[in-house]
């Protein structure tokens, strides 16, 4: 949960109030609190004047618009077939082991989920993820570990 | 082109003089440049290959004064990576093709849609706008260019599907006809183009139409970049003159232990070892959008396989039921062939599904899914069943 403020409103003034701002402010929303809560959406469709069942169909089709509580820092490893093929699973793990999460959960202090993704266009670098929005590539697991403990740093 | 080696070109990547061009193409009437468009034979760099000068040209005849110009910087192909790079590198060439592309069907907007995943690229290209859209005042020509951004849906790449996106909906895609260049974003005439087709458009005004024309074959003109991944020594972005078999391009990224190449990503096809010499790379044999995956002797191909149904099995926007249903259909059914639940003949029915999805799926992807189903298991059928 998280409180909104003047962000939806931001957003709006920023983006307009038509039908095809949805989407920025959506992610304007996700840029700074990682997901969408339902009190978030209704904001936004009461600002657009659409229902909010509007909101929640359009959010729920596009994968980075979580409506599911995420961490600070949102890990989505590639497991399309070239990292597969160059320890994807390796990586996995190696965040598993040292987070104590699986894929597909959060840290207990909110601070990282772990979940895995389709092509992210590095394979050529492979493996690759995102942390946020930023692409890390040609992972190990000792690679991997120096890049969480920069962000546990933070 | 060489019957024995590729022939490497550098157009996508060399520089040129944004302005000079721009000023070309301004002295031209829209018809000319659709002319030099069509003379070159450009089709289309994002996998369904249409001709670009005619979709300028229809997009042109249409009546309604509000057109727009979109660059289709999706790229959620897997392993695609070369619109990134071209981006990266060269964006002021692909807003140089998107104003051309204006000029000549008589647009004053363009939009990007670039992929959520290439996010951390955009404060770079924003600026890199900012120049570009001073250096057009400059020289008097009326046209914007923004830019908007995915999140995560792979169907978005699909034209229709991006348009409805870009309008704030789910990225369902829509009936065709009507076609984008008749009603397109916000139902209005549109252009889409591949980032890669806007820069290739850039290049053909500078150079001219013949001077492009001379590369490549009959049915595939020019040069094409492609992303290069898999089993290679040498793993990246090669810009290729069109024309080689599978063969060649093998000697060139193979490791010496290729046994298959699948050829436009997992919506394109797998050609097998004793396939490479006859095949080639390009419309008249496999086309691409550039995405060229190579695999050894080490690698399965059932995995190979698996993982591509997973891919497609999750993208599926789930709007029409072949597509839906079949693509879980083909997953869970490899897997029964696998674990030996059912007979290895089951693999039959399977082929005939992934032929219906191809005939009644409402777009690309469920028609799609086939091309990488029946090439896998046709040439590596043991190593689905055993
Ligand atoms: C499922 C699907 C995904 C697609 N993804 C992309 C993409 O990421 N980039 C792209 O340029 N075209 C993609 N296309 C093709 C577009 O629909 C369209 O044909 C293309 O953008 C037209 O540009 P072009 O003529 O310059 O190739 C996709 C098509 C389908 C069916
Ligand atoms: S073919 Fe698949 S992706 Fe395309 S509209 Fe049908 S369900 Fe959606
Ligand atoms: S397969 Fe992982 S980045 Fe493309």
């Amino acid at each position: 949960m998280y409180n909104t403020g003047n962000l939806v409103k931001e957003l709006t003034q920023k983006h307009g109030r038509k039908r095809e701002s949805l989407i920025p402010i959506l992610q304007g929303i996700v840029e700074k609190h990682n997901y969408l809560t339902d009190e978030a959406m209704v904001e936004v469709a009461k600002e657009l004047e659409i229902s909010a069942a509007e909101v929640y169909g359009t959010a729920s089709f596009y994968t980075f618009l979580d409506t599911q509580p995420r961490g600070k820092y949102v890990i989505r490893v590639c497991k399309t077939i070239t990292c597969s093929m160059k320890g994807k699973n390796d990586i996995v793990h190696t965040i598993e082991d040292m987070l104590k999460i699986r894929v597909g959960e959060t840290t207990s202090d909110r601070m990282f989920t772990l979940l895995e993704t389709n092509c992210i266009g590095w394979c050529h670098k492979a493996p690759a993820m995102l942390i946020n929005e930023i692409p890390y590539t040609e992972l190990t697991p000792e690679k991997v570990v120096e890049i969480l403990k920069s962000y546990l740093k933070k | 082109m060489t019957k024995q080696g590729l022939n490497k070109v550098d157009l996508i990547f060399e520089q040129v003089d944004a302005k000079e061009v721009l000023k070309k193409a301004n002295e031209m009437t829209g018809e000319e440049i659709i002319k030099q468009i069509l003379e070159s034979g450009l089709k289309g760099r994002g996998g369904a290959g249409f001709p670009t000068g005619l979709k300028w040209k229809y997009t042109a005849a249409e009546k309604d004064p509000e057109k727009y110009i979109v660059c289709n910087a999706d790229e959620g192909e897997p392993g695609t990576f070369k619109d990134r790079e071209i981006l990266d590198r060269v964006s002021y060439k692909v807003y140089a093709g998107m104003a051309i592309a204006g000029m000549a069907i008589g647009a004053r907007q363009g939009i990007v849609y670039l992929r959520g995943e290439y996010k951390f690229l955009l404060p770079k290209l924003l600026k890199e706008l900012d120049a570009f859209h001073k250096l057009l005042k400059e020289l008097g020509l009326d046209f914007t260019i923004s830019y908007r951004l995915g999140s995560g849906a792979y169907i978005c790449g699909e034209e229709s599907a991006l348009f409805e996106s870009i309008q704030g909906e789910r990225g369902e895609p829509r009936n065709k006809p009507p076609y984008p260049t008749s009603s397109g974003v916000f139902f209005k005439p549109t252009s889409i183009n591949n980032v890669e087709t806007l820069v290739t458009a850039v290049m053909i005004i500078h150079h001219g139409a013949e001077v492009y024309n001379q590369l490549g074959t009959k049915d595939s003109r020019g040069s094409k970049v492609f992303s290069v991944s898999g089993d290679t020594p040498t793993p990246g972005i090669f810009e290729l003159e069109l024309g080689m078999t599978v063969q060649q391009f093998v000697n060139e990224f193979g490791d010496g232990d290729t046994k298959a190449v699948q050829v436009g990503g997992a919506s394109g096809f797998c050609v097998p070892r004793k396939k490479f010499t006859e095949t080639i790379i390009g419309f008249e044999g496999v086309p691409t959008g550039g995405s060229m995956k190579l695999f050894n002797s080490s690698r399965s191909m059932y995995n190979v396989l698996h993982n591509y149904l997973d891919f497609f099995a999750e993208e599926s926007c789930g709007q029409c039921t072949p597509c839906r249903v079949g693509c879980q259909q083909l997953l869970k059914g490899i897997e029964k062939v696998k674990k030996g639940e059912v007979k290895s003949t089951y693999l039959n029915e399977l082929v005939k599904l992934a032929d219906t999805m191809k005939m009644a799926s409402k777009c690309g992807l469920g028609q799609s899914v086939g091309n990488a189903f029946k090439s896998i298991v046709e040439n590596f059928r043991e190593e689905i069943i055993y």
